[in-house]
């Protein structure tokens, strides 16, 4: 079989058991779903390709690790990042704000 | 659940889904603030975005099937030209070109997104879990029978295995045959039989209960 | 809009390349030869999507390949078919 050319072009590879389990989207995962796809109507980013080309940019571990929300999520970043949208300051800086909040609201 | 936290831009608590504290859930949170505090949508939007994705259902994909069953000058158009059958029914998926396969005495059907996980999640409602993961995207295409195994679906030879792969802008959905003893069925009743499972080929025999 | 270059029923081989760009054909099928299911429409090609507007729109076809050319064994009988959609610039008429 060819080689995969990134960890999302699995089609083919030896895995084991589906997991048929039922899991609600949680409240968050729906922000995130609505995020892209506001940021497609809102043109910050011009299409889809772009999200899926920033997911099979993530490292095998990251892939690996990474929930499928969480791909999109970092996936978005990586975007918008390289079109200027935002900058990594403002980002880990948030991303601080947000950690410190629920290191205050005893949740980590 | 999504009545608490208009304005609150940080506060997704939900008892049963708590705020994720993963690093991968914290750069989307903070992406998200940052987008919203930026102006580029508003926490408005959000919500009426969220609602709309949660108004979808398999629902609609039964509706669409029990049309299908019971006029077949419908299946057959359905089945030629998706994209444009569904319109009748007043659903749209532009611009991806909807496409149904039947599943037959011979044939069934099975939809997969190797590459990602897409979905026609306006005629489906959002995927199941399994459908994104690793396992089912890497194995239904080269052993669907033993997937198809996991799923209880077990074929004989007679039947042929159809893997579909939405690799492009196709977006795919099963005809399941009609079950056995349902010839005077309302399309209502006939659409209740419907599941999301053999909408994507994961189920084979719809029970009359 | 172009005129389709291929037609249903038609051999063709899908191409073996890995261009450093996003593209849609899974791994599995560079290389393989198949028959055309179904000629699909006109859609923006991913490779030009990224900081592009994926233009020129290429062609999408259904290629249908038997499983047991796909993969070594296969578990199950030879009526099993793989279909996949690719766009016209990745496929070539079989020899």
């Amino acid at each position: 079989m060819n080689e995969s050319w990134g960890p999302h072009d699995i089609g083919g590879q030896t895995a084991g058991p589906i997991d048929l389990g039922e899991h609600d989207i949680a409240h968050w995962e729906w922000q995130i779903d609505a995020m892209v796809r506001l940021a497609l109507k809102k043109g910050l980013i011009s299409d889809f390709a772009e999200l899926r080309d920033g997911i099979e940019q993530l490292s095998a571990d990251d892939y690996d690790r990474l929930s499928y929300y969480e791909r999109w999520a970092k996936s978005l970043a990586y975007t918008l990042l390289s079109k200027e949208v935002i900058i990594e300051q403002e980002l880990n800086d948030k991303i601080e704000v947000i950690r410190a909040r629920q290191e205050a609201e005893g949740l980590r | 659940m999504t009545g608490h936290d208009d304005h609150d831009h940080g506060r997704t608590f939900q008892p049963d889904h708590p705020e994720p504290t993963s690093d991968g859930a914290l750069v989307g949170l903070a992406l998200r603030e940052l987008l919203i505090e930026g102006g580029h949508y508003t926490a408005e939007e959000e919500l009426a975005v969220i609602a709309e994705m949660q108004g979808a259902s398999p629902e609609n994909g039964g509706k669409i099937v029990a049309r299908a069953w019971t006029d077949p000058e419908y299946k057959k158009r359905l089945l030629k030209n998706g994209k444009n059958s569904i319109k009748e029914l007043g659903f749209d998926l532009e611009p991806y070109e909807f496409t149904v396969m039947e599943n037959t005495e011979d044939i069934h059907n099975v939809i997969v997104c190797t590459l990602c996980s897409c979905y026609p999640r306006a005629l489906l409602g959002m995927s199941p879990a399994w459908y994104k993961s690793r396992n089912y995207r890497s194995r239904v295409v080269r052993e669907p029978r033993a997937v198809l195994s996991e799923f209880g679906v077990d074929l004989s030879d007679d039947v042929d295995v159809r893997v579909h792969d939405s690799t492009a802008e196709l977006r795919y959905m099963v005809l399941p045959q009609r079950p056995a003893g349902t010839d005077n069925w309302s399309e209502d009743d006939l659409a209740a039989l419907i599941t999301r499972d053999s909408l994507i080929g994961t189920q084979r025999d719809l029970s009359t209960k | 809009m172009s005129e389709p270059r291929f037609s249903v029923g038609q051999r063709v081989q899908i191409a073996d390349r890995t261009p450093p760009v996003h593209h849609r054909v899974p791994s599995y099928a560079k290389g393989h030869v198949g028959v055309i299911e179904r000629v699909c429409g006109m859609h923006a090609n991913p490779e030009r999507c990224i900081r592009g507007d994926g233009k020129p729109f290429q062609r999408i076809y259904r290629v249908r390949i038997p499983q047991t050319d796909l993969w070594a064994p296969y578990e199950g009988p030879d009526g099993d078919k793989l279909e996949i959609e690719i766009f016209e610039h990745w496929l070539e008429l079989a020899q």
